[in-house]
């Protein structure tokens, strides 16, 4: 049975850089990298943009109950389907189905820093820990942590009413999640999908598990491609969402595409083996169906080691193509790294242009042709890779 | 020959292989002993001190141990020892080779307690701050914890260990997860794309912090003494639910691919549905409406017709709200043959195993119907008058059946119902 047609009907973008595609656009074209070196010194990050979370999320009380990543998701929902005319559509909404990529959302780091003092000071005794807990955790902030209250929070404020999953697991996560719901709506399983992810990188306790593995960029913002002496990754805020639908949907209702969802593979290497990565890359590719070798790529791309060099080295292979990478820009958006990736390549698509290239050290080209066909690519940190193809509806 | 295919055209999903661990016990035969001799697994917390815990029970599984200590290690071991069970019944693929996908459901994963403390420990200023915090986490003295604590750890380490082909998925629908992830591979197997796929939900998740969080939201019943009464469903004093850990792992097959191996076929997934609820990120809609929907929508991807379904495997959490919303949306679906149907509730003796709940208890239904022989809901002592379920109180039941319901409702709107038959309808 030939497997239906998948449009991207509705993209919504909450970053560092502003929010709505007019505003990323204009961003993007003017190179502009809203990086903080200092606040949480001597890690960089990208904290999300001032914004008024009441357009979106109306209810104040809904907003209490979320945490910041939640906000920016919900926001970033809201946005994505607003630019696909389902907001407030009851019939369709109470059918969409929603897959998710979230990890865990913000600790209360005074309660937590507190106990810590307390014990390295020796005074917390193994019962005291209850203690504090019990009388110091906010009962509501359980909910603002559990991934799938992401997920939770966006049917509450929007609606979103079919299916709801949470993928966990980083950034293969929503390269799973744009995965799956490409291939049940191709598969007749599903008419229309909410696919994305948030990420709020303006947190301490989330620094914590990669200070363990030394992966966080310190000192100074730099191109993801300039870091082979200063490895790392500035972690970045971005909500992205995309509404994914069926041709035959969209066209029933009579909605336009940015772009068109080919192909969404995705593998885990082992990665005990050098080259491993590399080596994954290479056999994805040809399941895309990529036409010629001088097309446009927009790669997730880290900064991290070892699995930056070997993303390198399966770009050099592919050397013909215009490369820009996420990371420089909007830092490592991790479970949002996939769909902010997706989102720029619809946008590009849509807009008939892809956006200039933000890198010193030349490994991006500039690219003046209307694209036709984009890659999206995405290699985690520590597992997991995939790759996408966005393509201009014909 | 044209392939065996469901009234829908859809390949059939039977499962082949099937392991669990519970607080009862490990393996399916321990586990079903007990399960219908209505064993409780309850029981008063020993691995943390319980000062100023509201709630001090569990069924926490002891009889496995991980060092360090770790929930997440837990988890990962728990789904370790249901897989093996789970593999070496289907007999498929090789050793450390299965020829499909992995679809996990697991508990959120952070760094724990006994981790934060000890880095705490080697900061070098007192009154610090994280950013001090920060660097003594980072220089490669506590590698291993980013290894350990990444949301993909569990899934990472058991595709490695299983051999399971392409991007493992983790996921979380609360506690409708074990089902969501035998849904997704039901779905991956009617797509085509593959023959066969692992399906495991784990949790271990009885710490101080997950405690706290869940007594917090008031969520857990205080009934702690004795600690194996404290999970009644369907009873009128009923005040909560009880932590569980478990694991269960089933592979999942299409009837062709299984018939060609000449694998022994367990049961088939005849039906899964989901439906979102949006009123509340704790409490259901009180009118049952989507857990109705729900309901329904599994009865009609299965092609069946209520009457059909002759036990229900309750989603009987033990709290106040949930047990009289089941009952409220199953009768609107069942209408006047909800008293025909047998319900009971497998969390009266094993708990909420939480993540892996929907997986366990989809053993549980597929093991009634092996057995032809309903677990009992235990501690049914006082009849809710509201919730007038035929329920299967304190003792097993002998039954003729042929199609199980299983229900699961979560945190965040999450439900989730799978159908469960003995033979491909």
């Amino acid at each position: 049975m030939a497997e239906k047609e998948v449009w991207i009907t509705g993209v919504g973008l909450l970053s560092s850089l502003g929010e709505g595609l007019d505003a990323h656009w204009e961003a993007l074209g003017a190179r502009r990298v809203n990086a903080d070196e200092k606040r949480l010194a001597p890690y960089v990050i990208h904290p999300i943009a001032p914004v008024s979370f009441d357009a979106q999320i109306p209810k104040k009380g809904d907003q209490r109950q979320m945490e910041a990543w939640q906000r920016i998701g919900t926001y970033a929902a809201g946005l994505a389907l607003d630019s696909a005319g389902v907001k407030g559509n009851q019939e369709i909404l109470s059918r969409m189905d929603m897959i998710i990529a979230a990890g865990g959302g913000e600790r209360d780091l005074n309660v937590d820093l507190a106990i810590m003092n307390a014990d390295a000071q020796g005074k917390l005794p193994p019962a005291l820990l209850n203690e504090k807990l019990m009388n110091e955790l906010r009962p509501t902030l359980f909910l603002a942590q559990l991934s799938n209250l992401l997920a939770g929070n966006i049917a509450i404020v929007h609606g979103v009413c079919g299916t709801s999953r949470t993928f966990m697991g980083e950034e293969a996560s929503s390269i799973d999640a744009a995965r799956i719901a490409v291939a049940r709506i191709g598969a007749g399983q599903s008419d229309i999908a909410l696919v994305g992810a948030a990420h709020n990188g303006d947190r301490g306790d989330l620094l914590m598990l990669y200070a363990f593995g030394d992966l966080a960029l310190k000192d100074q913002h730099s191109s993801v491609w300039a870091r082979r002496n200063n490895p790392g990754f500035a972690i970045g805020s971005a909500g992205a969402f995309l509404v994914m639908e069926s041709r035959e949907h969209a066209e029933a209702r009579g909605a336009k595409p940015y772009a068109k969802l080919t192909k969404v593979v995705a593998d885990l290497a082992r990665r005990k083996e050098p080259g491993a990565v590399t080596k994954s890359l290479e056999a994805l590719w040809p399941q895309l169906g990529v036409s010629g070798d001088n097309g446009i790529l927009i790669t997730g791309a880290t900064g991290a080691e070892p699995a930056t060099a070997e993303e390198r080295a399966f770009l050099s292979q592919h050397a013909g193509f215009a490369v820009r990478a996420t990371g420089t820009t909007f830092g490592h958006t991790m479970e949002a790294q996939f769909p902010l990736g997706l989102a720029l390549a619809a946008l590009s698509i849509s807009r008939g242009a892809l956006y200039p290239a933000n890198d010193p050290t030349g490994l991006e080209v500039e690219k003046t042709e209307a694209p036709t066909q984009i890659v999206v690519l995405g290699v985690g940190h520590w597992q997991g890779e995939g790759m996408a193809l966005v393509e201009a509806v014909s | 020959m044209t392939a065996p295919r469901d009234k829908f055209g859809r390949p059939i999903v039977v499962v082949t292989g099937m392991g669990i661990v519970t607080s009862l016990g490990g393996g399916k035969t321990d586990n079903w002993k007990r399960l219908t001799a209505g064993e409780s697994g309850i029981k008063t917390v020993t691995r943390f001190p319980l000062d100023s815990l509201k709630t001090t029970m569990a069924g926490a599984v002891d009889f496995v141990t991980v060092d360090p200590f770790s929930s997440t290690s837990l988890s990962q071991r728990l789904a370790e020892i249901a897989t093996e069970e789970a593999l070496e019944q289907a007999g498929i693929g090789s050793k450390g080779d299965f020829p499909g996908p992995l679809f996990l459901a697991v508990a959120p994963i952070e760094t724990e307690w006994p981790q934060r403390l000890e880095v705490a420990r080697e900061v070098p200023t007192k009154d610090f701050g994280i950013i001090e915090y920060l660097a003594t986490c980072s220089g490669g003295k506590f590698a291993h914890f980013h290894r350990r604590f990444t949301f993909g750890s569990v899934a990472l380490n058991l595709a490695e260990t299983f051999g399971t082909k392409g991007s493992p998925i983790s996921l979380s629908t609360a506690c409708a997860s074990g089902a969501t992830a035998i849904q997704l591979g039901v779905e991956a197997i009617r797509r085509g794309e593959t023959d066969a796929t692992l399906c495991i939900a784990t949790d271990g998740s009885v710490n101080p912090e997950a405690m706290v969080r869940f007594s917090l939201l008031s969520a857990l019943s205080t009934q702690n003494d004795p600690p194996q009464a404290a999970s009644k469903p369907f009873s009128k004093n009923r005040d909560g639910f009880v932590m569980a850990e478990g694991a269960g792992a089933l592979v999942l097959e299409s009837y062709d691919a299984a018939m060609a191996r000449g694998a022994r076929i367990l049961g088939v997934v005849a039906g899964c549905g989901e439906l979102t609820d949006s009123f509340h990120r704790t409490r259901s809609s009180p009118d049952g409406k989507p857990a109705i929907g729900c309901v329904r929508k599994t009865l009609a991807d299965a092609g069946m017709e209520p009457e059909q379904i002759d036990h229900i495997n309750a989603h009987g959490t033990s709290t106040p709200e949930n047990d009289k919303m089941e009952y409220l949306a199953t009768s609107a679906v069942f209408g006047e043959h909800t008293k025909n149907i047998p319900v009971s509730s497998n969390k009266s003796m094993v708990g909420h195993t939480i993540s892996a709940a929907g997986a366990v208890e989809a053993i549980f239904s597929l093991l009634t119907l092996e057995h032809q022989r309903i677990p009992p809901t235990i501690n049914y002592e006082v009849p809710d008058p509201a919730i007038p379920f035929d329920v299967v109180g304190n003792k097993a039941r002998d039954a003729k059946v042929t199609a199980v319901m299983s229900n699961s409702f979560g945190f965040g709107g999450q439900n989730a119902s799978l159908i469960l038959t003995r033979e491909p309808a």
